[in-house]
């Protein structure tokens, strides 16, 4: 016991002496202590066609209901209000959760993250995607937060969206006028937004058969459960004789508006030898497109930096694990 | 709007049913409604642990989670550890090695911790600190905490297996 701290309020400390969050994650900021949530009414669908007719009808005022760690927080905080919120962990589609070596992975936008690092061969085809959902909040939040919730929530610093993008994933999203696929790297469109229309959802993720080695990395100054202050996610395939590099591909969050791609980073590897001295070399062509704002989280040119050295680290990891499946 | 819905859950074993507004916490429903006051409410945002129950053997933050969500769902809390007045061992052991003070937090740990010696009996230190970091405590501080998790791994690995047996008849409807 500390001796002059009483126990009811060195409860209070702890409660308000959180790490605050940046700008890039004020969709869940809050240090203030709300505990009821405001009235809205409750629908589980059970199909798409289902979630597609009651988001249709609520427009704005319905919202999407996965592990609710983002978006119970946000109703409970007043940062987001709504008159409907749709369960969709009942539609069979949205938990599926299917891989085939040769055909990839089926991720239904609900699935919570602790499945995919409780399934051997999907962590071990998809590290980057898994590194990702390991340090998305603690275990408790791991055993709801799903990873179409985190795309969705549309965070510039979530940390599944840099491995989705590296990992060339495609979203499946059903709506009024049928469905459409739409690349991950194109989902989001600004802090909080996305490309969904009224009465569109997330069915699920679509990531094609796993080639190379991936990895990502977030910088944080905790060791667990903090906010990226910049995240790298990448992806690597290597040529037949193992010591080229023949693809890559790099996504950065929590340095822009949105995640961004890393294209020329990624282009330049190809055809380089996979050392230090390329992924270097990447790490500088990566900071080209790194446009963060200064925040209690770090400043501009430190993320810029951060970009650098991230890059570098994730690509010699990425590397690592692409020659270890050969 | 604030129409009450019917849930049927199963909490510690025990079928239960309640009625809640569409908007409440299964935190809430549990410790104003059903009067299981053992989760705690510290942050209300999924940052302390405070509120860690297993829904469907999965640990979970309460106060993230609609008390609707809990229809169907298998739920244990920490009143669900001990069996009758035995202490559950992480329990014994949290209380012999000292490893809380306020005691807010210490619900939470306890439920973590127990999801964790389910799958995991022998964890090391590092698992225990990693599968503990959704899980705050603000005055005792983590070293007592987790040796009391490598207490009760080692009493649960000896003579606990035994206890975990004889308990399992009484205890086969909580699991
Ligand atoms: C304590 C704590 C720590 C956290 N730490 C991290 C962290 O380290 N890194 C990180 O990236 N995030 C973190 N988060 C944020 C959060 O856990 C993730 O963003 C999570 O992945 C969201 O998924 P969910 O299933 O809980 O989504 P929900 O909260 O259910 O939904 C999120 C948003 O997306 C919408 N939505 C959900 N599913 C769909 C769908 N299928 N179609 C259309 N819209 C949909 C919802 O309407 C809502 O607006 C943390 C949150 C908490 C509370
Ligand atoms: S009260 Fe639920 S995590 Fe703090
Ligand atoms: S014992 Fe007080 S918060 Fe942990």
């Amino acid at each position: 016991m500390r001796g002059t701290t009483k126990y009811g309020s060195c409860w209070k400390v702890a409660a308000q002496n959180r790490p605050p969050r940046s700008f890039y994650y004020s969709l869940s900021a809050s240090t203030r202590k709300a505990t009821a949530l405001q009235d809205f009414s409750y629908a589980a669908a059970t199909t798409i066609d289902e979630a597609v007719s009651l988001l249709s009808a609520g427009g704005d005022r319905a919202r999407v209901l996965a592990g609710g760690t983002d978006i119970i927080v946000q109703l409970r905080e007043g940062l987001r209000s709504a008159d409907l919120v749709v369960d969709v962990k009942k539609i069979p589609e949205l938990m599926a959760l299917d891989f085939d070596p040769a055909r990839g992975l089926l991720l239904g936008a609900a699935v919570p993250c602790y499945r995919l690092y409780d399934d051997e061969r999907i962590a071990a085809a998809y590290p980057a995607l898994v590194d990702s959902a390991r340090i998305i909040g603690g275990w408790q939040i791991q055993g709801r937060a799903s990873i179409g919730g985190n795309l969705c929530n549309s965070s510039p610093a979530a940390d599944s969206i840099p491995s989705l993008i590296a990992l060339g994933a495609t979203c499946r999203i059903a709506g009024p006028a049928g469905t459409r696929e739409v690349p991950v790297a194109e989902f989001c469109t600004a802090p909080g937004r996305n490309c969904l229309a009224r009465g569109e959802f997330l069915v699920s993720l679509v990531l094609p058969a796993p080639r190379g080695g991936s990895a990502y990395l977030r910088f944080i100054p905790r060791n667990e459960m903090d906010i990226a202050v910049v995240g790298v996610g990448a992806w690597v395939e290597l040529d037949p004789s193992g010591q080229k590099i023949a693809d890559a591909r790099i996504a950065l969050a929590a340095v822009a508006p949105t995640p961004v791609v890393a294209a020329e980073a990624g282009k330049s590897l190809v055809g380089q030898p996979a050392s230090e001295a390329s992924f270097k070399a990447a790490g500088e062509a990566a900071k080209k497109v790194a446009r963060p704002i200064t925040d209690r989280r770090g400043p501009a040119d430190y993320r810029t930096h951060l970009v650098g050295v991230l890059t570098q680290r994730v690509l010699a990891t990425a590397v690592e694990r692409a020659k270890s499946k050969k | 709007m604030s129409k009450r819905i019917h849930v049927s859950t199963t909490i510690n074993g025990a079928p239960t049913e309640f009625l809640c507004e569409a908007r409440q916490s299964l935190l809430e429903v549990l410790r104003d409604t059903l009067r299981l006051t053992g989760s705690k409410e510290g942050c209300g945002n999924g940052n302390c642990g405070a509120c860690t129950v297993l829904l469907d053997g999965v640990p979970v933050d309460s106060c993230l989670v609609l008390a609707v969500e809990a229809e169907g769902a298998d739920i244990t809390t920490v009143e669900g550890l001990a069996h009758d007045t035995r202490l559950h061992p992480l329990q014994q052991c949290f209380l012999e090695g000292a490893a809380l003070q306020c005691g807010i937090c210490t619900p939470g740990f306890l439920v973590t911790a127990k999801a964790l010696l389910d799958r995991n009996p022998k964890p090391t230190e590092h698992k225990i600190r990693f599968q503990l970091s959704g899980n705050l405590c603000r005055c005792t501080g983590y070293d007592k905490i987790v040796r009391a998790v490598q207490e009760a791994a080692k009493a649960l690995d000896g003579n606990g297996r035994a206890e975990k047996k004889a308990a399992a008849k009484p205890r086969a409807a909580a699991h």
